[in-house]
């Protein structure tokens, strides 16, 4: 069986991210992944690209951000690329929890802090790994993920 | 599906029914939502989630950005829900030891601190 990719490729508007959701959960579905784990596809797909399109508004808004669809013979694979510069941990267990959170004193809550949408990811899907891009100038993190198929 | 809300009143409590998918495109009107019942002097709110078929980290920093104004009105905010794949972010998250989660709007009125 060859190997099946779809590529995508979004300006980083938050309207998108659900756009990538769907295509990704529909690729997935194909792919032969349990129906009952496409929730979890949706979840993951959905915070790696809020992650990369809350920092590209701020960093890079010119700049697309990379998704990889990948219907291997065992496996969905998704592969999330961003360009922004950020501080959020790599493959460490040193995530936030957003419980901190409910705690802290500030009221000016537009968005969860840095780390929590991979905090999710690490804790939803157990094939997981986070590392920075290969970029000369170090900015960008490769988010990649994979679920079993049954196909 | 796109974002709905809608509001109602049961005694002191007001119950904001909430459906289709709280994202990083929707949830800036959630937090408006919740900011405008706050200035309106609404600090116990019952955040109904039955009809929300999507929730991400995003939609989980609103509800806590809520919770926070209405605490600091010695408010309340309750949610109700039932839907295991909601539920599910709400633990993984450690958010259930932080909101009061119950299994229908009638319990989370009759709720008391």
């Amino acid at each position: 069986m060859s190997v099946a990719t779809v590529e995508l490729s979004f300006s980083a508007l938050p309207a998108h991210v659900r756009t990538a959701r769907l295509v990704a959960a529909a690729v997935a579905r194909r792919s032969g992944v349990d129906e009952a784990v496409l929730d979890e596809v949706r979840l993951a797909v959905g915070e790696a690209c809020s992650r990369a399109v809350h920092l590209h508004r701020r960093h890079c808004p010119e700049r697309p951000v990379q998704v990889t669809l990948i219907d291997d013979v065992e496996a969905f694979r998704v592969i999330v690329t961003d360009e922004a510069p950020s501080t959020d941990a790599v493959d460490g267990p040193d995530l936030p929890g957003l419980d901190d959170l409910a705690r802290s004193a500030d009221l000016d809550l537009d968005t969860v802090p840095p780390g929590v949408g991979l905090a999710v990811i690490t804790s939803l899907v157990d094939d997981v790994s986070v590392e920075p891009a290969d970029r000369p100038d170090g900015n960008g993190l490769v988010v990649r993920m994979s679920w079993p198929t049954s196909a | 599906m796109d974002l709905s809300l809608s509001t109602r009143t049961e005694g002191d409590r007001t119950i904001v029914e909430v459906g289709g998918e709280i994202d990083v495109y929707t949830a800036p009107r959630l937090r408006e939502q919740l900011v405008d019942l706050v200035a309106d002097g609404k600090y116990h709110l019952v955040v109904d989630m039955e009809r929300v078929d999507f929730l991400d980290s995003t939609g989980l920093g609103v509800l806590v950005g809520g919770l926070k104004r209405v605490r600091a009105h010695d408010g309340s905010l309750r949610l109700v829900c039932t839907q295991e794949r909601i539920l599910k972010i709400f633990r993984i998250t450690g958010l259930t030891k932080v909101f009061p989660i119950h299994s229908s709007v009638d319990e989370a009125v009759s709720a008391t601190e």
